[in-house]
């Protein structure tokens, strides 16, 4: 067909016109109190546009005019086929106590995997620091390598929580972003097909192993669950909820399964995984401030009863909110 | 100069059947919309280590504290409520006039947007974004390992301006149909097969190479011209390409 493009224009013009209007304005408004009139109009619009552009595609010499018209089905098709956010959004408490336990609950499997490898981490590391003692500078970070348990718990509380006193709001917030960098990180080498993820819950779990082995040796055992329980039984798990939705991420990716192209396997997981991540972010947020104003203070300051007990209770409530939180709710 | 980067593009077809495509943003420009933003993250950091100057007064270690929690917040949040409150754009994409967009050509849903930013990390190993660059290069559409997970990719979101009509339908005045009886002439000569084949090369122009375009016009031209002759003021300027353009109008035209 041999175009015409003086009529062509002439008739087709207005409607190209009058389609930008629109989408100007929605783009300015992406929800618009539109009536069936007007979204009918509108998708006229796009389909007489398209018709258009199908017409001067093979028009080799109006490039042009191609772009725009094309430019303007794109804009059109975006908001016409606009994947739209669910109306009945939840709050943020509902969305924090109902629908991030259920995230976690879906991919129960990942999560056993996460506490599998970080459980293997420990026993290597328990186990390492067993059988070569010497190795203890290479497995513990932070400068616990340096020193023997013993001498730590004198310190302390000699110290009597003046030092840590003195520094805690950094301290806390150090402890916070750091943890949360961490899980996130871990969280994103899921994209390495997990194997990222499984290193770096492994790792975990050797150096908590590796310290547990010194501080028991040592005859330190209730100075270390007065230390790491209070914040550690909220931490850890986070740590773990982040390998597994590095996890699932990596599952994702990988697609042992499922059948859907790769991209419809990782678009199914997202909600999820925002969901976890949020959830993380506020638990290492709880964890973060127990650590610094509360997990630092040793005896005499604060009886290890008391720091183990409250640390048990944490954990205790974590996995019963995790196991049964939303579930009355239909979130599962 | 040839370009050393040949802009790609991002084909879609709508569930209509009709095909368009999305330009995607170069490696430049995204590269210099990264350090827009960052100089944006560090401009705001500098603003909130000065707002929490009066709070140091008060307690040194509560201003530290809250100056580290609020920086990672800013870097980290930065990236996301601008992409969701701007459809796709930050500050330093909204300069550099491009756009985050989900991989099928529409706008971006939240959860896109907040692993996209999340991933930032594993995009910056082990240093000045290595990974992401490296991934994004190799990558069909531009991605870097963030995109990928989000299943988005980044494009040019310039408005194109309608094309200058005036321009538009200059070119397409067609000096042969001036002279209708040379027009009913040609008409007469030019067999069926020729102007199919006429036809056929205005059609696939844009396969063939410069070379073969130029000889396969200048032979049709020099066909066409001997048919028919028309006056010097009418066909004196056109290209061996438009004379046989015009040619082909003459010969499908409805009269």
């Amino acid at each position: 067909m041999i175009l015409d493009i003086q009529r062509f224009l002439q008739s087709a013009k207005p409607i190209w016109k009058e389609l930008g209007e629109l989408l100007d304005y929605l783009e300015q408004d992406p929800d618009p109190q539109w009536d069936l009139n007007q979204t009918e109009k509108f998708y006229r619009l796009y389909q007489q546009t398209s018709a258009h552009l199908s017409e001067v595609r093979h028009l080799t010499a109006e490039r042009e005019l191609r772009g725009y018209l094309e430019q303007l089905v794109a804009r059109s098709y975006a908001r016409i086929y606009v994947r739209r956010a669910e109306k009945n959004r939840a709050r943020w408490w509902q969305w924090f106590t109902a629908a991030f336990p259920a995230a976690v609950r879906r991919h129960s499997m990942a999560l056993a995997l996460s506490v599998g490898l970080f459980l293997l981490g420990c026993v290597f590391g328990a186990a390492a620091l067993k059988i070569d003692p010497s190795s203890k500078t290479a497995l513990l970070p932070f400068g616990h390598g340096q020193t023997s348990p013993t001498a730590r718990v004198k310190k302390e509380m000699e110290d009597r929580g003046k030092r840590i006193s003195q520094a805690r709001g950094r301290f806390s917030a150090q402890l916070m972003t750091h943890n949360t960098q961490v899980a996130f990180f871990t969280l994103g080498l899921g994209m390495t097909f997990g194997l990222g993820t499984i290193i770096l819950l492994f790792y975990n779990g050797v150096i908590l192993g590796a310290v547990a082995v010194d501080y028991v040796s040592d005859g330190q055992a209730v100075f270390l669950m007065g230390w790491i329980l209070p914040h550690g039984s909220v931490e850890i798990p986070a740590i773990l909820l982040a390998g597994q939705a590095g996890l699932v991420l990596g599952h994702a990716l990988i697609g042992w399964g499922n059948r859907l192209p790769r991209r419809l396997r990782l678009r199914a997981v997202l909600p999820d995984l925002v969901t976890m991540a949020g959830g993380v972010a506020l638990l290492l947020v709880w964890a973060g401030i127990i650590e610094s104003f509360f997990s630092q203070y040793h005896e005499p300051v604060v009886p290890y009863a008391l720091k183990i007990a409250f640390g048990v209770v944490e954990l205790c409530a974590l996995a019963l909110f995790l196991a049964r939180g939303g579930a009355n709710e239909g979130a599962v | 100069m040839k370009a050393l980067y040949n802009q790609p593009k991002l084909e879609l077809q709508t569930p209509e059947g009709m095909e368009f495509s999305l330009p995607l943003a170069g490696p430049v420009s995204r590269l210099l919309a990264l350090w827009i933003d960052l100089a944006v993250v560090m401009v705001a950091g500098a603003m909130i280590q000065r707002a929490l100057g009066v709070l140091a007064a008060v307690s040194a270690d509560a201003a530290q504290g809250l100056m580290t929690v609020m920086y990672f917040v800013v870097s980290l949040l930065y990236g996301i409520l601008c992409e969701w409150l701007w459809q796709g754009q930050t500050v330093g994409k909204r300069m550099m006039g491009i756009r985050v967009m989900d991989r099928d050509g529409l706008p971006i849903h939240v959860s896109q947007i907040v692993v996209r930013n999340l991933l930032r990390p594993v995009d910056m190993l082990p240093m000045f974004y290595l990974v992401g660059g490296m991934v994004a290069l190799a990558s069909r559409y531009g991605q870097r390992v963030g995109d990928k997970a989000a299943n988005t990719v980044v494009v040019y979101s310039r408005q194109v301006e309608p094309p200058d009509w005036q321009k538009l339908l200059a070119g397409k005045f067609n000096s042969m149909l001036e002279h209708p009886h040379l027009a009913a002439r040609l008409r007469q000569r030019v067999s069926p097969e020729l102007a199919g084949v006429a036809l056929d090369a205005l059609v696939r122009r844009d396969q063939l190479d410069d070379g073969a375009r130029v000889e396969l016009f200048r032979e049709l031209a020099e066909r066409l011209r001997q048919m028919v002759e028309f006056p010097a003021e009418a066909v004196e300027a056109l290209s061996d390409e438009q004379y046989v353009r015009n040619t082909v109008e003459i010969l499908y035209r409805s009269r």
